[in-house]
């Protein structure tokens, strides 16, 4: 079921934010700062490397060997006697410049491609996605070694080939979010704009695919240094120059005479790996948006129980209602002492504009408000009994046999992997215990009293196959499947079309006249209310502002707010915009 | 007097994927005409093909035959240079504002990209920016803010002062009330009335929802399954509507009058009854 609409949802819009934001809320995680900082000094040392280092790394000296940690050699010698600090420090340049090598060679192919294959699409996006999958399926260290028997060891040419059969994974990414970008209405509007299709690419497309390709970098610039390295371990790469990797292999070779010595490359090769990654990790983190604190605020529960009304057999009763979701430490209230009544037989539309609570209303009443929210106060009574006091597991039981619910989208609210038919029958036996074919039998009866044509058909068919008028009379079929006393419609026809909506409303009405269920409808539209309600809850900015039978509140509307609503509805009566086009204001001000 | 636009005999069809998919037609020769300074309200359902004309006028789609001529000159199908310079002349207002507008980018570089591709010098689109915003009734201090510091009707006048940026003779609005509040709605829609008297731009404007063509159209155009049913002034289409499909599409409008609602909807019923 959806809880789409409610006021926490998150926009997504904040996955672009403004520049320094993002800055200092990439400082403000730990983890970003620590592994920025260990990024910043590895690229340091690594630079001043000519300046810093005790010993010359390739200096070997006899009575140095397998020195132990402390002396002359602060971390010890290796099995020739060189120093093992100084090979460290001399290794971090070609650990380095391999992750920038790839990283940089596998964007430069990887990033043009995908942007012209999903921008584009066509033959280049068929053949070069077909390249691509061929790069992937070669086993990369085989192919290394095959090229390292043609060109020799140079690391720098390795490294590139590493990049080039790394790129896949940026053409891979940045296609896919390209073609999701490039339908995008602002793009179709700068098209219309006149720019040209680089100027698009460049301005439009560029900026949503550069967060993710960062964070690919900072990967695949790890993964770089990983794959160097198990290059100088596998011992094919230039043995003048040090590596981490090739000094795991020497001390390997040592390994049971002075097993610390292979303990210091792999920690450098750790940590800096770890580093890339984890920065990688945090960029992404930061481009999410600030995380939701899943702290649980104990909210002050106004307590309205003894002031309890005796309520004249009332079928629900809402009293004294406010939510509110916690926004740092406070809560924002989104529904401020809300207080309404539905009679056995009775329809009741909710009225109001977005955001002013009355579909977190229903959704109190349903028992499904999302995790955040907050009832601060108030009772919900359905027959008598407050569900806000009742364990989830009784209310859950109230669902379906007493409150049924029909949503907005009809379609979002259908399990695409499920037929029609095995989801109602799922509905109909969670509530109540017949057998399969029971359940069939009383679905089939449904489905033809909501007005399907085709029972049969429609009972095994699955949502793709049905329209979206068709998917909203099972929905309403599967709510009134176990007679339920109280029917929640959440904007039931606003997603359908019109003279479909003129149908689903003439359903309603049979149905509630038939079994004399209550109901509250959340719309807004007043056309709707007045098709269908028998009196009218006005919503504003989380109260109810203005209540009553329908005929009293269109006929003579006291608050301004239901004023105004009532004076913005385009029917028959508003002025009517006649007179020629091109005439003058005054022309027009007369006819009209 | 010559039309502005002339869509004469339109159909485009979209190619299914697949090898041997055969083409789905959703236009079935639509042709249609604005006068300089008309509004033309085209109504229809989902899958009715109306956003599709839109598109095609807009260059968004490929039409597979038919003509669309502006100012007595024939368009060229596509998005090509030729179509690039039409820019300065049909503009568009989508539905969704907020997907309309690039969350990344500031207001006052929205509004000033369409000056900029057509060739004006950076500092001349900055001044005009200040002027578009005031045209539209939003604070100067907008352009140094991000679309999602707006609402959704604040938003829509962004996207309306974008459109507006290059003076076109032409707007086509695609929706462009559907996502907003009954009152926001009624803002916007005096607002693009107030535009056109002030600077004589016709709109071709697209939406489900009779009432708000009926208050904003000179004429009104229906298109049910791909082809126009019918076509007339506001008042007689709404008024008096000659073709089956306009009385029950009108009929099925609830209205804000629960007597007047209970009448329709018995007028509704009979109209069914008798087999529409």
């Amino acid at each position: 079921m959806s809880i789409e609409g409610t006021p926490i949802a998150i926009d997504p819009s904040t996955l672009a934010t403004s520049h320094e934001g993002l800055a200092r809320r990439f400082l403000r995680n730990p983890l970003g700062v620590v592994s920025l900082a260990v990024l910043v000094v590895v690229t340091l040392v690594g630079l001043l490397a000519p300046w810093i280092m005790p010993q010359d790394p390739n200096l070997s000296s006899l009575a140095m060997t397998n020195a132990p940690i402390g002396g002359q050699y602060l971390l010890g010698g290796d099995s020739s006697g060189r120093d093992i600090l100084s090979r460290l420090i001399a290794a971090i340049n070609v650990s380095m410049e391999s992750a920038l090598i790839v990283a940089g060679v596998a964007a430069v192919i990887g990033v043009p491609a995908g942007l012209i294959a999903g921008y584009f699409g066509r033959g280049f996006e068929a053949v070069s996605t077909w390249i691509f999958n061929l790069l992937q399926a070669f086993p990369v260290i085989v192919i290394l070694l095959a090229i390292y028997s043609v060109i020799g060891s140079s690391s720098e040419l390795l490294t590139a080939a590493l990049g080039v059969l790394l790129s896949v994974s940026f053409f891979r990414l940045v296609r896919s979010l390209v073609i999701g970008v490039k339908n995008e209405l602002y793009v179709d509007a700068a098209r219309v704009s006149g720019l040209s299709n680089w100027r698009i690419l460049g301005r439009h497309v560029l900026y949503v695919v550069r967060a993710p390709v960062i964070i690919t970098a900072s990967y695949i610039a790890g993964l770089g240094i990983t794959l160097q390295s198990s290059l100088a371990f596998l011992g094919i790469t230039n043995a003048t120059v040090p590596t981490w990797g090739g000094m795991i292999l020497e001390a390997f070779s040592n390994l049971y005479t002075s097993p610390i010595e292979v303990l210091w490359p792999a920690m450098a090769l750790g940590i800096t790996v770890g580093a890339f990654v984890l920065f990688g990790t945090a960029v992404r983190d930061t481009l999410e948006g600030p995380r939701v604190s899943s702290r649980r605020l104990k909210a002050p529960r106004r307590r309205t129980e003894g002031a309890a009304l005796e309520d004249g057999g009332a079928l629900l009763s809402v009293s004294g209602l406010s939510i509110g979701y916690p926004q740092g430490s406070k809560i924002r209230l989104v529904v401020d002492d809300v207080s309404l009544e539905v009679q056995p037989g009775e329809i009741l539309g909710l009225v109001g504009e977005s955001g002013s609570g009355k579909t977190q209303t229903a959704f109190a009443i349903l028992g499904l408000l999302p995790e955040s929210a907050r009832v601060t106060a108030g009772t919900i009574r359905v027959n008598g009994a407050n569900i806000l006091n009742l364990p989830p597991a009784r209310v859950g039981a109230l669902r379906g046999k007493v409150i049924a619910y029909v949503p907005q989208e009809p379609m979002s609210n259908l399990d695409p992997s499920f037929t029609v038919g095995s989801q109602l029958v799922y509905g109909v036996r969670a509530v109540t215990r017949v057998s399969r074919a029971e359940a069939k039998k009383v679905i089939l009866g449904l489905l033809a009293r909501v007005g399907i044509a085709d029972p049969e058909r429609t009972f095994r068919a699955y949502p793709h196959e049905i329209s979206g008028g068709m998917a909203q009379r099972v929905l309403i079929a599967g709510a009134v499947a176990c007679n339920p006393n109280l029917l929640i419609a959440d904007e039931p026809t606003t997603a359908l079309d019109v003279t479909v909506q003129a149908e689903i409303l003439d359903l309603l009405r049979d149905l509630q006249k038939e079994s004399g269920m209550g109901v509250v409808l959340v719309t807004h539209n007043f056309g709707v209310v007045a098709d269908l309600c028998d009196r009218v809850a006005v919503m504003k900015e989380g109260r109810i502002i203005e209540s009553g039978p329908t005929r009293e509140i269109f006929a003579m509307p006291q608050n301004d707010y239901t004023k105004k609503l009532l004076a913005s509805i385009l029917d028959d009566r508003s002025p009517l915009r006649r007179g020629n086009p091109g005439s003058t204001l005054a022309e027009k001000a007369t006819a009209r | 007097m010559t039309p502005l636009l002339e869509v004469k005999d339109l159909r485009v069809e979209y190619r299914a994927k697949g090898f041997h998919a055969r083409a789905n037609e959703v236009l079935h020769g639509v042709s249609i005409e604005i006068a300089p300074g008309e509004t033309l309200g085209l109504v229809g359902e989902s899958g009715s093909g109306k956003t599709t004309l839109g598109r095609a006028v807009l260059g968004l789609v490929p039409q597979s035959s038919g003509q669309i001529t502006f100012d007595g000159a024939p368009v060229a199908p596509g998005l090509g240079k030729q179509r690039r310079a039409l820019a300065r002349d049909i503009q568009v207002i989508f539905q969704d504002p907020y997907t309309s507008l690039n969350p990344a980018m500031l207001v006052s570089d929205i509004l000033s990209e369409p000056l900029i591709a057509q060739g004006r010098k950076a500092k001349d689109a900055r001044t005009a920016v200040r002027a578009l915003l005031d045209r539209v009734a939003l604070p100067s201090d907008a352009e140094r803010r991000y679309p999602r510091e707006f609402s959704g009707g604040q938003r829509q006048r962004i996207a309306i002062a974008r459109a507006l940026a290059l003076q076109p003779r032409l707007i086509v609005c695609d929706e462009p009330v559907s996502a907003l509040d009954l009152s926001t709605q009624a803002r916007v829609l005096d607002l693009l009335i107030e535009i056109q008297e002030q600077s004589g731009v016709a709109y071709l404007f697209i939406s489900h929802d009779l009432s708000v063509v009926h208050h904003i159209s000179h004429r009104v155009a229906v298109m049910l399954r791909g082809e126009l049913v019918e076509t007339g002034s506001a008042d007689q289409v709404t008024g008096h509507p000659k073709h089956p499909y306009t009385k029950k599409l009108l009929l099925s409008a609830p209205v804000a009058d629960p007597d007047e609602q209970a009448n329709r909807r018995a007028e509704r019923h009979r109209l069914v009854e008798a087999g529409m």
